[in-house]
């Protein structure tokens, strides 16, 4: 069976099959194309028959007329009808289970943005760009967000692909059968450089995964942060990890989180607000403006502040700076979406730190 | 009015000496007609034109994709490439080439009727089509979009590049389709000659039929997302954007609700082509008139319900591609059925094999292949792997290209005489179809195996492993493109010195050959009266044999 599975998948150009899912999936497909190729040549050859058995004999022929009996209409609806039906049935219970990741699933968070792919693993774990280490015959669940446009994950050997959203989380599973080096590509279109986001999961025997993550961690521990791209990785969800950098570097010492006045404009109901400026401009508060005041704090500064905050360039490495984000996004009242009470809400905090 | 045969019987074939191509005189007339005829005349230049730039940039693309690595253009300008190939393909000439031309042309002669229902409103779609066309166009011109065809937001909300006078352009477009879709349902429900009910209705008026009313009620929901990715492009409403609450995936269900069903705008009159030509070819009634009228109604409905097969993979719900792939197997049972009915249609014929015959039995293969992998592809588990790659490529150029491109061409050869008067050389005819049929699979088959292999769309630059099948692919695509150009010298020739070919060359019984080739103005002399059913090669009162299969 496999080497006739192997032959097929040769014959197919398909690459190897290195996942659980891969393997039913290729034997429906050669089933399915097998049916179409033999369809599709019995009608092309048929009709191709009748050219020459029916041809015109003598000019102005007169020929029969033919009609379909009620078992011939019955025929050509079943039949087809009870191909596509019996390979729904089974590529549905194939699609279910790929898309029930199982409970002992070990997770990786991925994040997509152009023209990349960033690896960050639960517990600690060590983050990662372009190459993701996974074991070999574990379950390994995926997390997926995308900080732009829409991209797509896709690695032709496990025959898995999940599209990655901005804006939400989307998530797709394997399990590797065999160690080896397997690429990974970006199927949805997103710019210029889509066709060269690509990356690679190594899939390293379950031992020797284990160890690898272990220096890994120990590597971490010791590592002085650098400022770089790859910040330490965290547990749970991202708006916690905010959470726990905004105690840790200090922020909430000038921003409240509950919408009192302080040093800085609160938190509460501060994302999607339209600011006025210092300059008299206004600005409107969206990831961009908050990720650059927390890299050049005295670029922007709210009516009614007075430049106080430090520059965290070089403190706050990108993910961070990103959980940071969705942690004063995740602080909503129920009331943000009218437009007055938004200054009204944010309005007591100018009398506060006055000159 | 009797039947088509017994016109001009036993005498040598006769160029009519006033017909609608020189009744009236000047370009002027022209671009003011209000003559079905006419306006059919110039759809078809501006489809051809269209059809001839956005093969121009398909060679571009193959030609691109000889080398993994960058071979004669940039990555965006690739990008821009594909995205105009698709954009003018299918907005410019798939949805309009053949109901624009064909449909416009024909339907009113099919039916016995002067015109259509309201002939300015008919021009006025042309005009709204040069109008969408000119934008799309210049948006090209004014530095391109490269957002690929489907213009996925929030890609196509953030990019750079021209996207309003292309979305416009498409808007506006919408409206050319809608009205032309309305004309036909009124003029097929109050303009059919005496004695033909809707069940002697050409099968090819029939597809219209079904066309149309997906036009009329797809047509808007394109026209209303557009305008909402315009909106907001301008406005920042956060419609589509996730960063203001916003959710991208909401487009894609908006573009796949119109842009689904418009492949069965492409489709369905391509199946109405070969259903009125295989039966003048083989001499015979239609083979299951009635399953092949009322499957066209059958697509038309289901395709409004299949959309979401388009999103397998974006985290829609297990349930909702579940049921998304079930309604998408239905269209494939309708499909089956014409096809099915076409080779039955040929069982006993008496067959003349001239040039739309080989394109018909391409066509018949293309359809089977083609439409087969679309249940390939809508067996969700198998579309996992298969999705957005050359897989899903090669099986929709094989519906698109292997289908609506053969029955364009067949309707191109078959009623060329009824347009022109004139024959084209049936030797060059045979020689570009099978080179044609040959060119295709040699395009599309290395396609198939490129996703097998797991090729993405719209790469620019692709790993080494791929490139000996992207060669192949592009090898076919020039034998494709030298098939064409052999039909373009061909035409022309017949256009000025070909044959005279006669009223009724093929010794067709379809309604339209019942008037003179090319028609005078009004296409009746006086109003036909129909006694008997489309396609009936019986002499009145001759006894024939009655099979059952």
């Amino acid at each position: 069976m496999t080497a006739l599975d192997d032959l097929m998948r040769r014959l197919l150009f398909l690459p190897d099959a290195r996942s659980t899912f891969a393997v039913p999936v290729d034997r429906l497909h050669f089933f399915v194309i097998t049916v179409t190729m033999i369809a599709s040549t019995i009608t092309g050859l048929l009709a191709f028959i009748f050219f020459f058995k029916y041809r015109e004999r003598r000019p102005k022929q007169s020929t029969p007329v033919v009609v379909p009996s009620v078992k011939f209409e019955f025929v050509v609806i079943g039949v087809p009808l009870f191909f596509f039906l019996l390979w729904f049935v089974q590529g549905f219970q194939d699609y279910v289970w790929y898309t029930t990741p199982p409970k002992n699933a070990q997770d990786v968070y991925v994040m997509a943005k152009k023209w990349m792919w960033k690896f960050s693993y639960g517990g600690e774990g060590p983050n990662a760009i372009g190459t993701l280490h996974v074991p070999a015959n574990r379950p390994v669940r995926l997390l997926m967000t995308s900080r732009d446009v829409i991209h797509s994950f896709f690695v032709p050997d496990f025959r898995i692909k999940q599209d990655v959203l901005p804006g939400r989380y989307t998530e797709t599973w394997f399990e590797a059968t065999k160690p080896g080096r397997y690429q990974i590509l970006c199927s949805q279109y997103c710019g210029t450089w889509h066709s060269q986001m690509w990356g690679e999961i190594v899939v390293m025997p379950g031992p020797e995964y284990d160890q690898w993550m272990i220096e890994q961690k120990r590597g971490l521990s010791e590592r002085v942060d650098t400022g770089g791209d790859d910040g330490p990785s965290f547990h749970g969800s991202i708006v916690e990890y905010g959470k726990k950098i905004a105690m840790a570097q200090g922020c909430v010492k000038c921003h409240s989180l509950d919408g009192e006045p302080h040093i800085g404009p609160t938190w509460l109901d501060l994302y999607g607000k339209r600011e006025l400026l210092e300059s008299g401009e206004t600005v409107a508060v969206d990831e961009a403006y908050l990720t650059d005041s927390m890299i050049d704090p005295r670029g922007k500064i709210v009516k009614g502040f007075k430049p106080v905050m430090p520059t965290y360039k070089g403190r706050l490495a990108a993910p961070e700076a990103a959980a940071l984000v969705e942690f004063i996004k995740s602080l909503r009242t129920q009331n943000l979406e009218t437009v007055p009470s938004k200054e009204a809400i944010y309005e007591p905090a100018k009398p506060a730190p006055r000159k | 009015m009797s039947q088509p045969s017994q016109l001009h019987e036993n005498k040598p074939p006769v160029y009519p000496e006033v017909n609608y191509l020189n009744a009236d005189r000047g370009v002027w007339s022209w671009l003011t007609t209000i003559d079905h005829k006419r306006i059919g005349i110039m759809y078809l230049i501006s489809v051809m034109l269209a059809f001839l730039l956005g093969g121009i940039f398909a060679m571009a693309l193959r030609v691109e994709l000889l080398t993994p690595g960058p071979t004669i253009m940039g990555a965006n300008t690739y990008n821009r490439m594909f995205t105009l190939h698709g954009v003018v393909m299918i907005f410019l000439f798939m949805i309009p080439a053949i109901p624009g031309v064909f449909g416009n042309f024909l339907l009113p002669l099919m039916l016995g009727a002067k015109d259509v229902a309201f002939p300015k409103l008919n021009l006025l779609s042309l005009y709204l089509y040069w109008t969408g066309a000119t934008l799309v166009l210049a948006g090209m011109i004014m530095g391109g979009t490269d957002t690929g065809w489907t213009f996925y937001t929030p890609y196509s909300t953030t990019t750079p590049t021209t996207l309003f006078p292309v979305l416009l352009g498409i808007f506006i477009l919408g409206f050319s389709s809608i009205v032309t879709g309305l004309n036909f349902i009124v003029t097929i429900h109050t303009l059919r000659a005496p004695g033909m009910g809707f069940m002697r209705m050409q099968l090819f008026v029939w597809a219209i039929y079904a066309t149309s009313i997906i036009q009329v009620l797809a047509t808007p929901v394109i026209g209303l997302t557009v305008l909402l990715v315009g909106i907001e492009k301008v406005g920042g409403f956060g419609l589509f954007d996730a960063t203001r609450g916003g959710d991208p995936v909401l487009f894609e269900h908006m573009f796949w609700f119109y842009s689904h069903p418009a492949v069965y705008i492409m489709v369905l009159p391509a199946m109405g082509v070969v259903s009125d030509a295989i039966a003048t070819f083989a001499r015979k009634n239609i083979f299951g008139y009635k399953m092949i009228a009322y499957s066209s109604l059958g697509i038309a409905f289901v395709g409004f319900f299949a959309w979401g097969h388009h999103l397998f993979v974006s985290g829609q719900s297990a349930f909702n591609d579940g049921a998304f792939a079930v309604i998408s197997m239905l269209v494939g049972v309708f499909t089956a059925i014409k096809v099915f009915n076409w080779v039955a249609t040929l069982y006993r014929g008496a067959i003349s094999i001239k040039t739309p015959l080989i394109y018909i039995c391409g066509f018949l293969f293309f359809i089977v292949f083609g439409g087969m992998t679309g249940i390939a592809v809508a067996t969700v588990s198998l579309d996992v792997h298969w999705h957005d790659t050359y897989f899903v490529i090669a099986h929709f150029h094989f519906i698109m290209v292997g289908a609506v491109i053969m029955a364009f061409l067949i309707a191109l050869h078959y009623w060329f005489p009824k347009m022109f008067g004139r024959k084209y050389h049936e030797g060059w005819g045979m020689v570009a179809a099978s080179l044609i049929v040959l060119g295709f699979n040699a395009t599309f088959i290395p396609q198939f195996l490129l996703g097998n292999a797991g090729m993405p769309r719209r790469y620019y630059m692709y790993p080494e492993r791929f490139q000996a099948l992207n060669v192949a692919s592009t090898a076919g695509a020039s034998l494709l493109a030298f098939g064409f150009l052999i039909i373009l010298i061909y035409l022309i020739y017949a256009l000025v010195r070909g044959e005279v070919a006669g009223d009724n060359p093929w010794d067709s019984r379809g309604f339209e050959w019942m008037t003179t080739s090319p028609p005078p103005k009004h296409n009746f002399d006086q109003t036909p009266i129909i006694t008997q059913d489309p396609h009936s090669y019986q002499e009145p009162g001759e006894e024939v044999e009655h099979v059952v299969i």
